[in-house]
């Protein structure tokens, strides 16, 4: 499947990268209708969402979005809650950095286009080329996963504006997402740990914490604890 | 809300989400080998999904007026939850777990013992801020 594939023509080349992505297609289809009916509820035109899911493009974030409208939310809390809520993608970015090195004219859009699922499938792939090719077929999956995800806002918002669709229920789509990606990470990873510090930090934030800052303390527990863990760990090593 | 606000709330949430993933790569370049950031990218993201499970189930209330709670916050949310990690450690297709999931959970949902005010507050219940679903009109 690897070698030879410079030599691939380009509709080989994208038929690949289409194979690749389509578990995401089949999440992001559902889950950008389920965002595209969840926005037509506020009453804004349709091509509003469309807007989003183009230059926003966060799943969880988007979601997020809908519900900061409703509440007529001020800017400086939108910013704060979104930087907040995606501020996982910081991590993503970090096991990138010399994947994307030398990506050229490329660049900018594989990390505007760093989703969760962009990101699982560009780091479960295996990397046996590198370089050119390697950016070349990163580029066609991200921007592949970025389509399905419009396309599913847009039939949504559709479907929103011009069908009387039962949706109760849909949202589920999101939990359902994050249960398939927990599932995926714990067997990619094979160690407990940081499954029970989320458990720890996830449940005491929902005991101590108000619903606004729930997600953002959770979060912040879970690095605080890693960052001791790894003090400690380092010390015990007696590397420093 | 006016277009020109929505584009502008619309600006603000892309600048913020791209800031998110822009960072490492503008900031950390050079650090890219550091111990820490490595113990971080590989543990954080995994802590971070299973978190992001615990949230989207936290409105969830076993009963109701001392029955099983049926409503959309109730069972239905478990049963689905379940479906979705027994289909997936089953078939281990994102597709079918999250879609048979999602169904099951519709279908419950709709078919079900629904409280209509329960429905009301359902629709953003996975992000749901501070003032609740109220807001979203599922007047009809």
């Amino acid at each position: 499947m690897q070698q030879g594939r410079d030599s691939l023509s380009p509709i080989a080349q994208w038929r690949y990268a289409s194979l690749q992505t389509l578990p995401v297609m089949f999440g992001y289809l559902p889950l950008g209708a389920a965002f595209g009916i969840l926005f037509m509820q506020l009453g804004h035109p349709w091509w509003m969402a469309l807007v989003m899911s183009l230059f926003i493009y966060a799943g969880a974030g988007q979601f997020m979005a809908v519900t900061l409208l409703a509440n007529h939310a001020g800017l400086l809390e939108v910013a704060v809650a979104t930087f907040m809520l995606n501020s996982r993608h910081l991590f993503y970015g970090l096991s990138l950095l010399k994947r994307f090195k030398g990506a050229g004219w490329r660049k900018p859009y594989l990390i505007f286009a760093l989703t969760d699922e962009t990101y699982s499938l560009l780091t479960n792939q295996g990397q046996q080329e590198q370089g050119p090719e390697d950016h070349a077929n990163a580029w066609r999956i991200s921007l592949l996963n970025q389509l399905w995800w419009v396309l599913g806002t847009l039939a949504g918002a559709m479907a929103g504006a011009l069908l009387d669709f039962d949706s109760r229920g849909i949202e589920f789509a999101l939990t359902a997402l994050f249960i398939v990606l927990t599932l995926e990470q714990a067997s990619r990873l094979r160690q407990a740990l940081p499954f029970v510090i989320a458990l720890f930090t996830g449940l005491g934030a929902l005991i101590l914490l108000p619903e606004q800052n729930l997600l953002l303390g959770a979060i912040g527990a879970a690095s605080l604890i890693l960052l001791v863990h790894y003090l400690w760990a380092g010390r015990s090593r007696g590397s420093y | 809300m006016e277009t020109t606000a929505l584009l502008i709330f619309i600006a603000v949430s892309a600048l913020a989400t791209f800031a998110t993933r822009v960072l490492p790569f503008v900031a950390l370049s050079r650090h890219a080998d550091h111990p820490l950031i490595l113990h971080l990218g590989r543990y954080l993201p995994p802590a971070v999904m299973m978190i992001l499970v615990i949230y989207a189930l936290r409105d969830f209330r076993p009963l109701s007026e001392e029955h099983l709670n049926m409503t959309p916050n109730g069972w239905p949310v478990i049963i689905a939850s379940l479906t979705v990690v027994a289909l997936h450690l089953w078939r281990r297709n994102a597709l079918l777990s999250i879609v048979a999931g999602t169904g099951l959970y519709m279908l419950m949902v709709q078919l079900g013992p629904v409280d209509v005010s329960f429905t009301a507050a359902l629709a953003p219940v996975f992000i749901r801020g501070k003032a609740g679903g109220e807001k979203f009109g599922y007047s009809k």
